[in-house]
């Protein structure tokens, strides 16, 4: 057990290998930093944490190093003695936010960061409040095209190498590098060889200072007026943890969040990226029956009555495709439904979007991953697979793939069928026509689903589904960690979620409760046990 | 004091003292004989340790001490890392043994190795020095040739690869840890410390970094012993328990406004009046001399009263300097502008800052845009004490940088305005321009 005095505080920080800083964290001691990132390698050079350090030996004297040391750098063992407000670690403090301000532009007013500028908020913090430097400061040259999503702006840029580090170490592309020297030392790029590697936009995320701006979002809305909603993205079955961060409804940027079971600390460009369509006009809006725009309270009860027939008449001829992109609560709500209908409804998992291979990182040189990796995208570009098939597995006992729901549909095996859809057009049309033939075979067909289609043309009835940063519930990624989906945004006026939709089928009243749902369902279905707490927390509850 | 007789400079100047056969007929490679057929490595890092050698490097650390902090019974490889990155300005000590008699630092070279059981050298070697590169090749293809390079040397089961690196030029590249992240390809930006070298140096491996006329002197040492060594210099000073002695002879170079710019050969412990006066010729033109830089400029300025300290590894830090560094005197007379000579210094750091730490990175570059707006007679009062803050609270010793760069870009500053307070105020209520034309390169 190990004690670290945190200006004179003891805490105990037990057996864990923690630096200066993390130590300080314990005894909440905000130790400020810039180069320091704990998915990176350590470089001590911002020279923003510095600290002094000292010994407690066991009789009590404390005998303190002569000189200020690297938070970042200096293990915290038994005994060690830190002092942030001592004169020493204030000055160094000081004296490194001046330096880092000299060549500053402190274009704030125009700068995509502010609002959640590491440089501003230490200034303000830490710093001193006017600079001493009446030279003219340096200004090296923007570089918009260092990379198809980032931008560069050189002179606000404090050279702590974050980004440097993540293109050598996390993607292992290495595009970004330091040219020059001294205080004339930039961030650049090879000629012709721009950031382009799928995790490029994490530099952005990584740079503390307003330099690396996402292209994406330059100039979209000040990062005051964001809210941030916990999420997970959709896009692959790693199930990054995310923030969504929008405004009036409409998302202004996915960012990653910290998340050891699921992916780190970054996430993807694919995933980062691909979010437009959340907020497109091509949006399906309104439920249609037969091609015409009906309202919800008529539709609900004539979609109900018609499947009940078809249940009715024969039970085995009624089939519903639950989607990957259903939430867990959602695809237990429509099991339930269909089963509750006849017990030989027939369910089946969605189509399982998949892109060629896993692609993991670093890579070297070549573009060949190496090990250890640190890491994935996943080829499975769903979030919730492993969610649908334990529900299907529990209501029939077995995981019938879309291919079957075709070939039974072909055959005219199905009265009716309710397909859910929720992909992201990124991934194509998952309905091209000859598979539309296939379905639109069954009479009564309803699809649910973001966007028109040929399926949509072709349906009885069609429901505007809804996003994930529209809905409550929870995605089951590839490691079978369950992690929590928030609304951020309201789905467009007549639209409603896709749960509440099936709890509308179901005839239950009220609005959808997430919480509420996983403990009915984790009372149902064994391999959802663990979710009898209903929250799960930040960092998502592994299954299985 | 007697004339002393040159022992490192001895073969320098006379013909052919660069080929192998002219050092042999001078007794060279008798102490490599002796090390490998009479002593243990153990015992040549003894000899050494006892010798008092430190390293002439600059920051004088002992030699022998160094050796002992590689791990014991390491499966290896082990490296030497040669640091002939002689950049400091004024300084070109090393260059004179490489040019002129480059087996006597081979034969270091081969006698550390043997001591430290490392089985590669690299040579950093500064690329303006290109007779010193062609020299040293044909010096290490004549060891080869005679079997004094490669395996078995000398029958014994000692093997040792030699290899010329030349540097890119940059002052960084000579600090140790920048040193070896250039030799392996990589920008020269020094390391965090720990681990130091010798736990984890060139290729993750265990490293000893030495400089050139260190390597000399360990020569002399294994040849003659370590009392002859110790008969040579300045010893440790009773009265300061950590001071380890200032033993041996050091090459003194002498530059500036001077009749005589040489290097001489002199125990340690000369001041700088003799070394003006006695070997320097006295100072040009007949002036006075104004101050110098006692060893190269990272470690400080002396004013011209302070000129009876002597120069060894303590003497210059009783006077504010931060050491003896390379022993590069240079002198500058009592017509030169302190501003002037603080430019330059300021200029050079700018320029050669690596730019990895925020303090030394932004501190020079700072201390340079204000030195030049001085000579634009653009100065103002309170740049001095920016320039003295600047100047105390930058570097390792205040904890604010990774390397000892930033401190000798420090240093001079520092010593500048508190010994020359008076000239600079001057300066900047004349609001005059500096009369001296600007020099031509500037840091940009």
């Amino acid at each position: 057990m190990a004690v670290v005095y945190v200006n004179d505080k003891p805490v105990d920080i037990g057996n864990d290998k923690l630096n200066l800083i993390q130590a300080a964290e314990r005894a909440g001691v905000f130790v400020p930093y810039y180069c320091w990132h704990p998915g990176l390698s350590v470089v001590a050079s911002c020279r923003m944490c510095l600290v002094e350090a000292g010994e407690r030996k066991p009789d009590g004297t404390i005998s303190m190093q002569p000189r200020v040391v690297p938070g970042c750098q200096t293990p915290a063992r038994d005994g060690t003695v830190i002092r942030t407000q001592s004169e020493r670690s204030i000055h160094a403090e000081h004296q490194t936010l001046e330096s880092l301000l000299l060549n500053h532009p402190l274009d704030c007013p125009v700068c995509d960061k502010a609002g959640e500028c590491h440089l501003q908020d230490y200034s303000y913090r830490f710093g001193r409040a006017t600079s001493r430097m009446i030279d003219d400061k340096n200004q090296p040259p923007n570089k918009p095209h260092i990379g198809e999503h980032i931008t560069l702006f050189a002179d606000r840029c404090i050279m702590c190498s974050r980004c440097v580090r993540f293109t050598r170490e996390v993607s292992g592309t290495a595009e970004l590098h330091v040219i020059n020297r001294g205080h004339h030392s930039e961030i650049d790029i090879f000629p012709g060889r721009p950031v382009n590697n799928k995790l490029a936009g994490n530099v952005v995320d990584l740079c503390p200072v307003g330099a690396l701006c996402s292209k994406d979002f330059l100039y979209k809305q000040r990062v005051w007026f964001l809210k941030s909603e916990k999420s997970v993205c959709p896009d692959c079955s790693t199930g990054c943890s995310i923030f969504v961060d929008h405004n009036k409804d409409i998302v202004f940027r996915l960012r990653p969040r910290e998340n050891p079971q699921a992916q780190g600390y970054f996430m993807c460009d694919e995933g980062r990226f691909d979010y437009h369509y959340i907020n497109a006009r091509e949006r399906i809006k309104v439920p249609l029956h037969k091609g015409t725009a009906t309202a919800w309270e008529k539709v609900i009860p004539s979609l109900r009555r018609e499947l009940a027939e078809s249940a009715q008449k024969d039970g085995g001829r009624l089939g519903a495709v639950l989607s990957p992109f259903l939430t867990c609560e959602e695809a237990y709500l429509l099991a339930k439904f269909v089963k509750g209908l006849s017990k030989e409804a027939r369910l089946f998992l969605g189509w399982v979007p998949v892109r060629g291979a896993d692609d993991t990182y670093p890579k070297d040189r070549k573009g060949r991953p190496i090990q250890p990796v640190k890491f994935t995208i996943h080829a499975e570009k769903c979030p919730n697979r492993r969610g649908v098939e334990e529900i299907l597995k529990h209501f029939q006992g077995e995981v019938v793939y879309f291919d079957r729901a075709l070939e039974a549909a072909e055959a005219g095996d199905l009265q009716a069928l309710y397909v859910t859809g929720g992909y992201p057009p990124r991934l194509g049309e998952w309905l091209p026509a000859p598979v539309v033939q296939k379905v639109s075979k069954a009479p009564l067909l309803v699809v649910q689903d973001l966007f028109s289609s040929e399926a949509t043309k072709a349906a009885t009835y069609v429901l505007p589904s809804s996003s994930f940063a529209e809905k409550d519930g929870c995605f089951v990624n590839q490691a079978n960690l369950a992690q929590a989906i928030h609304w951020a945004v309201r789905p467009e006026h007549h639209s409603r979620s896709d749960g509440q939709v099936f709890l509308d089928l179901l005839e239950r009243r009220g609005l959808l409760h997430a919480e509420k749902l996983r403990q009915e369902l984790s009372g149902e279905v064994p391999y959802f046990a663990k979710l009898g707490e209903g929250d799960l927390g930040e960092l998502g509850v592994r299954l299985g | 004091m007697a004339e002393f007789e040159p022992v490192l400079l001895r073969r320098v100047g006379k013909v052919d003292s660069a080929a192998l056969s002219t050092y042999r007929a001078d007794g060279g490679y008798r102490a490599l004989t002796k090390a490998l057929n009479e002593m243990s490595p153990a015992q040549v890092v003894e000899l050494v340790k006892d010798s008092g050698l430190r390293g002439r490097g600059g920051a004088g650390f002992p030699c022998g001490v160094k050796w002992t902090f590689l791990p014991k019974d390491h499966p290896g490889p082990i490296y030497l890392c040669v640091n002939a990155d002689e950049s400091e300005p004024c300084t070109f000590n090393n260059r004179i043994l490489m040019e002129d008699d480059p087996h006597q630092v081979l034969e270091g070279i081969l006698l550390a190795c043997y001591a430290t059981r490392a089985s590669t050298a690299y040579l950093y070697l500064r690329y303006e020095y290109g007779r010193a590169y062609r020299v040293l090749q044909s010096a290490i293809d004549e060891l080869y040739a005679a079997n004094l390079l490669g395996k078995n040397i000398l029958g014994k089961d000692f093997h040792l690869d030699v290899y010329l690196h030349r540097g890119a030029a940059a002052y960084i590249c000579g600090e140790e840890t920048g040193l070896i992240e250039s030799l392996e390809g990589k920008r020269g930006w020094p390391r965090i410390k720990p681990p130091f070298p010798a736990v984890e140096g060139a290729f993750r491996k265990p490293t000893v970094v030495n400089n050139i006329e260190t390597l000399a002197c360990v020569t002399h040492i294994i040849d003659r012993g370590s009392a002859w060594f110790k008969s040579i210099g300045v010893p440790p000073d009773p009265k300061n328990p950590r001071d380890a002695g200032s033993y041996g002879p050091k090459l003194y170079c002498i530059s500036g406004h001077v009749n005589k710019p040489c290097c001489v050969e002199l125990p340690l412990g000369v001041t700088v009046r003799e070394l003006v006066e006695k070997y320097g010729g006295g100072v040009w033109k007949g002036r006075k001399a104004k101050g110098c830089i006692p060893g190269g400029i990272s470690m400080g300025i002396m004013t011209e009263s302070e000129f009876d300290t002597p120069l060894d590894f303590n003497g210059p830090g009783r006077v504010g300097c931060l050491g003896l560094g390379t022993a590069a005197v240079t002198i500058f007379d009592d017509q030169t502008s302190i501003v002037d000579v603080l430019y330059n210094i300021c200029r050079f750091f700018a320029h050669e800052s690596c730019g990895q730490c925020t303090p030394c990175r932004e501190g020079t570059g700072w201390m340079f845009k204000i030195m030049e707006r001085f000579r634009r007679g653009q100065g103002r009062i309170e740049d001095l004490q920016i320039l003295e803050e600047v100047g105390k609270s930058i570097g390792i010793m205040p904890g604010t940088t990774i390397c000892g760069l930033a401190d000798g870009a420090g240093w001079p500053v520092k010593n500048a305005v508190a010994k020359f307070r008076l000239e600079l105020e001057e300066f900047i209520k004349k609001g005059v321009q500096s009369e001296s034309a600007l020099p031509l390169a500037m840091a940009n």
